[in-house]
C-alpha cells in the first residue's frame, strides 16, 4: 500500500508531466516559428550570394565583413563602413527622437487620463485606440495630406494670409518625426496610463500636504511610480521605430536610407542576402543591446526607490 | 455597343462557331500590380470558360524569389526583358514555343525574335515602353529633352525633382549622362557617375514611385519617368510633358511568359495566344496606358493613345533608345555600392 505521501508524489508527477504535455504543442509552435525564421537568417549570413538573389550554399564571412568594413571601389583601400554607420546612426537617431517625442506627449495625456472620472476614463481609452482600426499606411497618407504643399495645413495658413507660398514641410525630416511621433503615440500612452491609473493619488495628496512644489510631486512621487509603464512604453516605441519602414520613405520622400531601406535594398535590386540577413542580425543585436542597458539601469534605480 | 458587350458578344460567337469550349477550368496569373485590364480578362474568361485569378508585385526580384522558392500555384507571369534570361537559365520557364501560335504572326518584326528570348521559345509580348524625363512645363520652360533636368538641375527646378528609385534606371541614365556604356565596370567612368549622383542629390525633393499623384497636385515639377505613367499625368494636366534624352534613354519590355510548375498549361498557352490578338493586345494598352508590340493594333487603340508622343517615339529620338540589359553580378555589386553611398 501506497502512503498518502507517495499518492501526493506521484499525483505531483503526473502533473508536471501533463502540463508539459499539454504546452508541448505550443512551445513546439514557438520555437519553430519564433527561432526557426532567425535561424535562416543566421545561416544566411554566412553563405555566398546567389547571382541574382537568393543564396549559393558555400560559406563566407563576407557579408559580416561588409557590415562594418568597406571596400573602396576606386582605390580599393579597406575602411570603416562609413555608409552603413550613416545609416545605423541616422535609424537610432530617430528612434531615440521618437521616444523621446511620443513620451513628452504621452505622459501628459496618461495623466490627463488618469485623472478623468472612471467613467469618462474608458471613453478617453476608446478615443486613443482609435488610430489602430486603420492601417498603418493609411494612417501616414492622412499625414501626408495634412502637411503637404497642398494640405490642410498650408491651405488653412495661405487662406488666412499668414503666410504667402505653403510651408515645405513635407520630405523635411520634421516630417518624418511628425508622422513618427502620431503613429506610435498609442504605443506610449496605453503603458503609461495602465501604471498611472493604479497610482495612488493620496500619495500626490499627502506630498503636497507636506510642502512640495508641483514640480517635485511630479519628479519625486509621481514619475518614480509610474516608471514602470514609461519603460514598457519606451521600448514598445524605441523597437518599431528603429525598424520604420514606411513612414520615413512616405513622408521623407526616401532620399536618405533607413535601417529598413538598406535591408531592402539587399533582398531586393542589391541581390545581397547574406549581407542582408547579417544586417538584420545587427538590428536584433543593437536592440537587445539597447534593451539590457535600460532594465539594468531601471533595475538599480529600482532598487534605491525600494 | 460598348467595350465589355461588343467582348462578350464576340467570346459567345466564337463559342458558338468553334461548337465547344476548349479547355475549362481557370488560369492563375502573377503579374505587377495595377497591369491587367479588367475587360480583357473578362473577355478571355468568357471565351474559353477559365477563370482567371491575379496576385500583384511590385518588382521584379520579388518575383523570381517567389518564383524560384517553388509551390506558388501560379500559370503565368510577366517579367522585364532584362530578367527573363535568367528566368530562363534557372529553368523556371516552360518552353511553349510561343513563336508557332496562331497569332503570333501579329508581332511586330522588331520585336519577333529579341536578344533576350531568340525565336520567341518562352515569351511573348506584354508591353513596351521607354525611361525618360517628366517636366512640367509650368515650372520649366527650357529644353527638358536631357537627363540634366535629373543630375544637373536647372535653377527653376532645384528641390523640385523627383527620380524614381529604380536603381538600374538611375545609374543607366546616370552612366549615359557621362558618356559611358550601359553594364560598364570602368572605374573612371563609374567614379563620374558616383560624384554626378552625390552631387545631383541636393536638387532633389523625393526619391519614390508615386509620380503620376505627386506630379499631378504639383508636389514635384519634374521627374524621372515611365512614359506611360507619364501619359497619364499629362491627361491630368497638360503642362506636363514627357522627354526623351538626348544622351540615350532606356528601353524595357514585359512579357508573358508560362511556368515550368505551370498547372493549368494548356489554359496559359491559350493566353498566351490570345493577347497575340490585336484586339486584346489594345484592350491591355488601354488600361496600362503603354504600347504594345502587336501590329494591328492600332486601330483598336483609344484616340488619346494613337498618336501620344509618349506612346509613339518621335523618329529623331527613336536611334538614342537602347535596351537595357541585366548586368554581370560583379557590376551590379559596384552599383549597390555607388547606390548605398548616394543614399546614405
Amino acid at each position: 500500500m501506497a502512503t498518502a505521501e507517495e499518492v501526493a508524489k506521484a499525483a505531483e508527477r503526473r502533473d508536471v508531466r501533463d502540463r508539459w504535455l499539454l504546452s508541448a504543442p505550443a512551445l513546439l509552435v514557438i520555437l519553430l516559428a519564433a527561432t526557426g525564421p532567425l535561424l535562416i537568417v543566421l545561416v544566411y549570413s554566412f553563405l555566398t550570394p546567389g547571382a541574382y538573389g537568393d543564396v549559393k550554399w558555400q560559406f563566407s564571412p563576407d557579408a559580416w565583413v561588409s557590415v562594418f568594413m568597406e571596400r573602396d571601389i576606386f582605390d580599393d583601400t579597406l575602411s570603416l563602413a562609413a555608409a552603413h554607420v550613416t545609416i545605423f546612426w541616422r535609424s537610432i537617431k530617430l528612434a531615440v527622437v521618437t521616444t523621446l517625442a511620443t513620451l513628452a506627449l504621452g505622459f501628459p495625456t496618461a495623466y490627463f487620463m488618469a485623472t478623468r472620472s472612471e467613467k469618462t476614463r474608458d471613453l478617453w481609452l476608446f478615443l486613443i485606440t482609435i488610430p489602430f482600426w486603420t492601417n498603418l499606411l493609411i494612417r501616414t497618407f492622412a499625414v501626408l495630406q495634412i502637411i503637404r504643399n497642398e494640405g490642410i495645413i498650408n491651405t488653412i495658413l495661405l487662406k488666412l494670409g499668414i503666410i504667402s507660398a505653403p510651408i515645405q514641410i513635407l520630405y523635411t525630416d520634421t516630417a518624418i518625426l511628425i508622422g513618427m511621433a502620431y503613429v506610435y503615440l498609442p504605443l506610449m500612452v496605453l503603458p503609461i496610463y495602465a501604471s498611472m491609473e493604479k497610482l495612488d493619488f493620496r500619495l500626490v495628496e499627502a506630498g503636497y500636504d507636506l510642502y512640495a512644489t508641483r514640480f517635485k510631486v511630479l519628479r519625486k512621487i509621481i514619475f518614480p511610480l509610474v516608471k514602470p509603464g514609461v519603460i514598457a512604453g519606451s521600448i514598445l516605441v524605441f523597437i518599431p521605430a528603429l525598424g520604420a519602414y514606411v513612414t520615413p520613405v512616405v513622408l521623407g520622400g526616401g532620399k536618405n536610407m533607413m535601417l529598413s531601406n538598406l535591408i531592402e535594398l539587399q533582398f531586393g535590386q542589391g541581390r545581397n542576402w547574406p549581407l542582408g540577413s547579417a544586417l538584420s542580425i545587427t538590428v536584433m543585436v543593437i536592440v537587445m543591446l539597447a534593451l539590457l542597458a535600460y532594465v539594468r539601469n531601471a533595475g538599480k534605480s529600482g532598487v534605491r526607490h525600494g | 455597343m460598348n467595350w465589355k458587350t461588343t467582348a462578350t458578344a464576340m467570346g459567345l460567337a466564337l463559342l458558338a462557331s468553334t461548337g465547344l469550349a476548349r479547355a475549362e477550368g481557370v488560369l492563375n496569373i502573377y503579374n505587377w500590380g495595377n497591369y491587367t485590364s479588367p475587360d480583357v480578362i473578362k473577355k478571355f474568361e468568357d471565351k474559353y470558360k477559365i477563370k482567371v485569378t491575379i496576385t500583384d508585385y511590385d518588382s521584379n526580384d520579388t518575383a523570381l524569389a517567389k518564383i524560384r522558392q517553388g509551390g506558388t500555384g501560379f500559370d503565368i507571369a510577366v517579367p522585364s526583358q532584362t530578367y527573363v534570361p535568367i528566368w530562363i537559365k534557372e529553368g523556371l520557364l516552360l518552353e511553349t514555343d510561343p513563336g508557332k501560335m496562331e497569332n503570333f504572326k501579329n508581332v511586330a518584326p522588331e520585336w519577333a525574335n529579341p536578344e533576350f528570348d531568340p525565336g520567341r521559345k518562352y515569351s511573348v509580348p506584354w508591353a513596351w515602353g521607354t525611361i525618360g524625363v517628366v517636366v512640367n512645363t509650368d515650372a520649366y520652360k527650357g529644353p527638358a529633352d536631357t537627363w540634366g533636368i535629373v543630375f544637373n538641375t536647372p535653377d527653376e527646378l532645384k528641390g523640385k525633382v523627383n527620380v524614381v528609385p529604380e536603381m538600374n534606371d538611375v545609374i543607366f541614365a546616370a552612366i549615359k549622362y557621362v558618356g559611358g556604356q550601359q553594364c560598364t565596370d570602368d572605374k573612371a567612368v563609374l567614379k563620374k557617375v558616383r560624384d554626378l549622383l552625390v552631387a545631383a542629390k541636393p536638387n532633389w525633393i523625393a526619391m519614390e514611385y508615386n509620380t503620376i499623384e505627386k506630379m499631378g497636385a504639383g508636389d514635384f515639377k519634374a521627374t524621372s519617368d515611365w512614359n506611360g505613367s507619364a501619359l497619364r499625368q499629362r491627361l491630368a494636366n497638360a503642362a506636363i510633358h514627357y522627354n526623351y534624352p538626348k544622351e540615350g534613354f532606356g528601353l524595357w519590355s514585359d512579357n508573358v511568359v508560362v511556368l515550368k510548375e505551370a498547372k493549368n498549361v494548356e489554359n496559359a498557352k491559350l493566353f498566351q495566344n490570345f493577347i497575340m490578338d490585336p484586339e486584346n493586345a489594345a484592350g491591355l494598352s488601354a488600361f496600362h496606358r503603354y504600347a504594345n508590340a502587336i501590329t494591328g493594333s492600332d486601330k483598336y487603340m483609344p484616340a488619346d493613345m494613337k498618336d501620344a508622343p509618349e506612346v509613339v517615339i518621335p523618329a529623331d529620338a527613336k536611334p538614342k533608345g537602347e535596351f537595357q540589359k541585366m548586368c554581370a553580378p560583379e557590376t551590379q555589386e559596384l552599383y549597390t555600392k555607388i547606390w548605398t553611398e548616394l543614399q546614405k
